[in-house]
């Protein structure tokens, strides 16, 4: 084995790079391909695995967002050129794409990630690399990266409302249902520091594993707590076998509204009416939303990937991120992430959920918070709107319930 | 007390969707050693063939039922396709089956994402399937959700038509001879390649049946099977390779200690000790609950 | 019915026929796999696929513990997840505490715990000593307790492997359900330094990848010595015919725990070097889905051949990225028809294939056969 000494010997001499605490942080970030007359951007989504039942059609908006501005010339002059990654719904995958978008596609910006968990794998990455993800998921908050843009709903743009909401319907007790993982667990800890404050009682609290799809004994132990309504922080295929199980338990919208915050018209139509009629959902965005912007969009979508393909919050909160990319890009003159984020501050676009602003402080967006109410024809119909954009505040630092939280 | 009786009914409701997806197995896994991880996917078939004929068919009631015989064929189709074309290779080498199906699995699901698109679909339920029925009635009434009624209802007669074929059937003669005795029964005149492939078809169908049932309780999309896959597996090593009791009493034992755990700690807690328990029971009956006695030394 | 896989070299076959040329050969194929590490990959490869490499190789030290206990020992073992994953928490435990700084807790214990201090089973880890030498102690702890008992009752073939698989899918949920002491389904991200060195310099990623190159070669190495020793053919022999080896007066149970024990110690190794190479370790390495992509790598290969079993792994983990890379939308199917192809129509995995073509081409020598 004089072999390995020699190897052990070659381990040695590389190892002189820097040390944690040296405070000299490599200045090494990976530099966007801006030659040529195109412009490259990456779209990362889970495309197989369970999670691709919601990141495809996320990655279809994005496309529409991306062939839209190509067709009315570009960004600075340069047609983009999206290159699609699969995140195959593993954490470490979304990791391992991100890097090779950057390093070796080179991308002014990427687009993509929907769960938590893909988003803080991904994090690290964007962060070191100085490159700019756009997220365009409703999340938990409680984060603020410097390379992160959030174009969906923070905390206080939707969990909040939709609480001030069923406070305002006299809903004073509150069962909690959720997907085992970060988003759920971190909203309910909002929510029950809500409820505490505002006299509100939480009955009963359960998770299920992601993917899980047996939810008898949930539906059971719901029925005898007796609340006024549920909270429930499902994701994916979860909430099919949980709105079965409800309405064959006998519980109804009327008898115990169930308020979601994970399903929106795609959903829908997976669960089917016949089940979810009557319940309540909290987003920014429905395909039924007023106004000339909307109206374009659907079309838009409906005319590329078919009249019966919905629209829903997180596909408008993408398609929108890649319009605020662009303002963004225009207003700095420069693809340069630095240069990008500097710009951001007060960038406004007319997006289909409304008119948003980006908020350059904390990289997330105004948004307008939307009660929904599904109807029997599959669209959810705008039962409350909050009148004007929230700002966003993801460590609800406006919130004293929510002093204990962060 | 209303609240144990409903969670025993919840616990043998889950059993029998237990049993359902796993009374496949007992004929491909049990029977024939092979470890099919695609049977998840000729479930996830099943499941929609039932949406494909709702498409055709106005009435939820009417294309349920229709459904319940062309799922079995849908599937068994696809099963014997299988069969005859990789399974025949790997008879000696069980747990290469699991690998090599594993492979197909990948691509039926991406097949499904392409064909069907990658969200989950809907199908209509018959009404009287998405209400429940009073048992008890008053202050705090005990209910069974009629869909569970009906995918226990259909538990127990593929159940008892599994096992009248096995038993009292030329086929089902065939079936346990080649099972028991590979050679003996070739040279007794049994067609081994024919048998093998029937009882895939069989087995691959009963699949089929049970996606049409999954319907009714869970979610219709590309992923379905790999949610239920493992589950099945386990209900038939622990009742017991090649035993139909076994697996019938497993499946109801696991559904009833899945629910009442689950009530008593959380869904994540009770699925983990359920887990546990099943491999303690294992160190204590290393072949199942019920075993085969054979001569073979492996 | 046997469990026995064609096409795998027997006891006798094993037994090389005296001569130089089989002293050489497994010198010319290290020297030849050292430079392809050390010296081509460096040089040819940028520092993100460098990065990738490295990952591969992580794969490919599981595979060198699965090519002994199951190419050799007969055992289907589908849970190395499971394995894998005690070693890469174990090191990225201490490597959080480490991050975080003295007298803090981890990131992620502030947002979701209330945890303001370490919890009692986090605290050893925070000694770097403990924490290494538990990367690779506790996943052969556990696979020692687990196997002494399942060996002995004498649980095999489907039975072993569908509860290895429940064993991977238990941890997993368990390790979710913690979110405020494992991170949950996040897993533990955003790991900075390792052991002083930061982990954003690429020269210090660099000197991972050499670190992970070294392990594995020295883990194949060990790996030959334990083949080519008595106990390796004695594995073997357990592996054909276990009521024989009982019989000839030795307990089957012991040999086979020997094996896993081993193949649990390379799998908890890999995943304590994966957590630097890759920067985060998560359930979704530990589940049913990555134990079967483990086993499948080794399988493709070839699961008897050192070599193959290697080579198949970094292929498998390769392809997975080029094909998904060419075709995100389709390369699932690409990558289940490799799997279908190679292991239908190729029993002893790719590694058959030098055999095939050797015997083929020389019928006159009598003896072509190498690990």
């Amino acid at each position: 084995m004089a072999g390995t000494a020699a190897l052990a010997a070659v381990v040695a001499l590389s190892a002189c790079g820097a040390k944690t605490n040296s405070g000299s942080t490599s200045d090494k970030a990976a530099q966007a391909d801006t030659s040529g007359d195109t412009i490259k951007v990456g779209l990362l989504n889970s495309l197989s695995g369970t999670m691709a039942i919601s990141e495809v059609t996320v990655r279809d908006s994005l496309k529409l967002a991306i062939d839209e501005i190509n067709a009315s010339g570009g960004v600075l002059g340069k047609k983009i050129k999206p290159i699609s990654e699969d995140g195959a719904s593993d954490w470490p995958t979304f990791a391992e794409k991100a890097s090779k978008l950057i390093k070796e596609d080179r991308v002014a910006a990427t687009f993509g990630c929907w769960t938590s968990a893909s988003r803080k794998a991904v994090k690290p990455v964007f962060e070191k690399n100085r490159s700019l993800l756009f997220y365009p998921v409703q999340y938990e908050g409680l984060e603020e990266s410097p390379y992160i843009f959030y174009t969906g709903a923070t905390t206080n743009q939707q969990i909040v409302p939709a609480l001030d909401y069923l406070k305002s319907q006299g809903k004073k007790k509150i069962y909690l249902v959720g997907s085992d993982y970060v988003f759920p667990r971190t909203a309910n800890k909002e929510i029950k520091a809500y409820a505490k404050a505002n006299g509100m009682t939480v009955l009963g609290e359960d998770y299920a594993p992601l993917g899980s799809t047996e939810f008898s004994t949930i539906a059971n132990k719901v029925k005898a707590s007796k609340a006024d309504a549920v909270f429930n922080t499902l994701n994916g295929d979860s909430n099919v076998a949980f709105f079965k199980e409800y309405k064959s338990a006998g519980l109804t919208a009327t008898r115990m509204p169930v308020v979601s915050v994970s399903i929106a018209e795609e959903e829908v139509k997976s669960i089917g009416s016949q089940y979810l009629a009557g319940q309540l959902t909290a987003w920014n965005y429905y395909q039924t939303t007023p106004g000339a912007a909307n109206t374009t969009f659907v079309k838009a979508y409906k005319a590329k990937y078919g009249q019966d393909k919905p629209t829903s919050d997180p596909m408008e909160a993408a398609y929108t991120s890649v319009y605020l990319w662009k303002a963004m890009v225009e207003k700095a003159k420069s693809f340069d992430p630095e240069k990008v984020k500097a710009a951001s501050d007060g960038i406004t676009f007319e997006a289909p959920e409304g008119k948003v602003t980006v908020d350059g402080a904390s990289q997330h967006i105004y948004k307008t918070a939307r009660i929904g109410k599904v109807g029997t024809d599959g669209l959810i119909q705008e039962v409350w709107n909050s009148g004007k954009p929230i700002k966003p505040d993801p460590f609800l630092k406006g919130y004293s319930w929510a002093s204990g939280l962060s | 007390m209303t609240v144990i009786l409903g969670q025993m009914f919840t616990g043998v409701s889950i059993g029998a969707v237990l049993l359902l997806i796993a009374l496949g197995l007992s004929l491909t896994f049990g029977q024939m050693n092979v470890i099919n991880m695609a049977h998840g996917e000729f479930i996830m078939a099943g499941a929609y063939t039932t949406y494909v004929l709702q498409k055709s068919i106005a009435g939820a009631g009417l294309s349920l039922i229709v459904a319940l015989p062309v799922a079995f064929l849908v599937s068994g189709a696809l099963g014997a396709l299988l069969e005859w074309l990789l399974i025949r290779r790997l008879y000696l080498r069980p747990l290469d089956t699991l690998l090599v199906t594993w492979g197909v699995s990948l691509m039926l699901q991406q097949l499904a994402r392409d064909i069907f698109g990658a969200p989950n679909v809907q199908t209509r339920a018959p009404d009287v399937l998405t209400g429940n029925i009073t048992v008890i009635g008053g202050d705090d009434p005990l209910t069974f959700a009629s869909s569970r009624l009906f995918i226990l209802g259909l538990a127990v007669a593929a159940v008892v038509a599994l096992s009248l074929t096995l038993r009292l059937t030329p086929l089902g003669r065939r079936i346990r001879a080649v099972v028991q005795n590979r050679d003996l029964a070739e040279v007794s005149g049994i067609s081994t390649g024919r048998v093998d492939l029937t009882a895939f078809f069989i087995g691959s169908g009963l699949a089929g049946i049970a996606g049409v049932a999954l319907t009714l309780v869970g979610p219709i999309g590309p992923t379905m099977g790999t949610n239920v896959i493992i589950d099945a597996f386990l209900v038939i090593v622990v009742g017991g390779i090649g035993q139909l009791k076994g697996s019938v009493i497993v499946a109801f034992v696991l559904g009833v200690l899945q629910s009442v755990l689950e009530y008593s700690t959380t869904v994540s807690v009770a699925k983990v000790l359920v887990l546990v328990a099943i491999v303690a029971f294992l160190q204590w009956r290393p072949q199942g609950l019920y075993t085969v006695r054979t001569r073979s030394l492996v | 019915m046997t469990t026995t896989t064609p096409q795998v070299p027997s006891v006798k076959q094993l037994r090389s026929p005296k001569g130089r040329l089989t002293f050489l050969r497994p010198a010319a194929g290290f020297a030849a796999a050292a430079v392809a590490l050390f010296a081509v990959a460096p040089l040819a490869l940028s520092d993100f696929r460098l990065g990738l490499l490295a990952k591969y190789l992580c794969t490919a030290m599981v595979a060198v513990g699965i090519c002994l206990a199951w190419g050799r020992g007969g055992l289907l073992t589908l849970g190395q997840g499971v394995f894998f994953g005690l070693g890469g928490y174990a090191m990225a435990m201490h490597l959080k505490i480490a991050d975080a700084g003295p007298g803090q807790v981890p990131d992620f214990m502030q947002l979701y715990g209330t945890a303001t201090e370490l919890p009692w089973w986090w605290r050893p880890f925070a000694n770097p000593v403990f924490a290494l030498a538990a990367t690779v102690l506790l996943p052969m702890a556990v696979a020692a307790i687990l196997g002494s008992f399942v060996f002995r009752r004498r649980v095999k073939g489907a039975y072993f492997a569908i509860l290895s698989q429940a064993l991977a899918a238990a941890f997993a949920i368990w390790l979710v359900g913690q979110q405020a002491t494992t991170g949950g389904t996040n897993g533990l991200t955003d790991i900075q330094g390792f052991f002083g060195y930061d982990l954003d310099d690429p020269v210090n990623q660099r000197m991972v990848y050499f670190v992970i190159a070294t392990v594995l070669l020295l883990l194949i190495a060990l790996a030959r010595q334990l083949i080519h020793s008595r106990y390796g053919e004695l594995l073997v022999a357990v592996r054909d015919s276990e009521e024989r080896v009982r019989f000839l007066g030795y307990n089957p149970a012991n040999v086979k725990l020997v094996a896993y024990v081993v193949a649990a110690g390379m799998a908890g190794l890999a995943g304590a070097l994966f957590v630097p190479a890759v920067g985060i370790i998560s359930p979704a390495l530990i589940g049913i889905v990555p134990s079967i992509e483990l086993v499948i790598g080794a399988a493709v290969g070839g699961r008897a051949s050192l070599v193959g079993a290697v080579l198949g792994a970094i292929a498998v983990a390769w392809a997975r990225t080029a094909l998904s890379e060419e075709f995100p939308a389709a390369w699932t199917y690409f990558q289940g028809l490799l799997f279908i192809v190679a292991l239908a129509f190729l029993p002893g995995g790719l590694a058959s294939l030098v055999g095939i073509v050797r015997r083929r081409r020389a019928s006159r020598a009598p003896e072509g056969e190498a690990a």
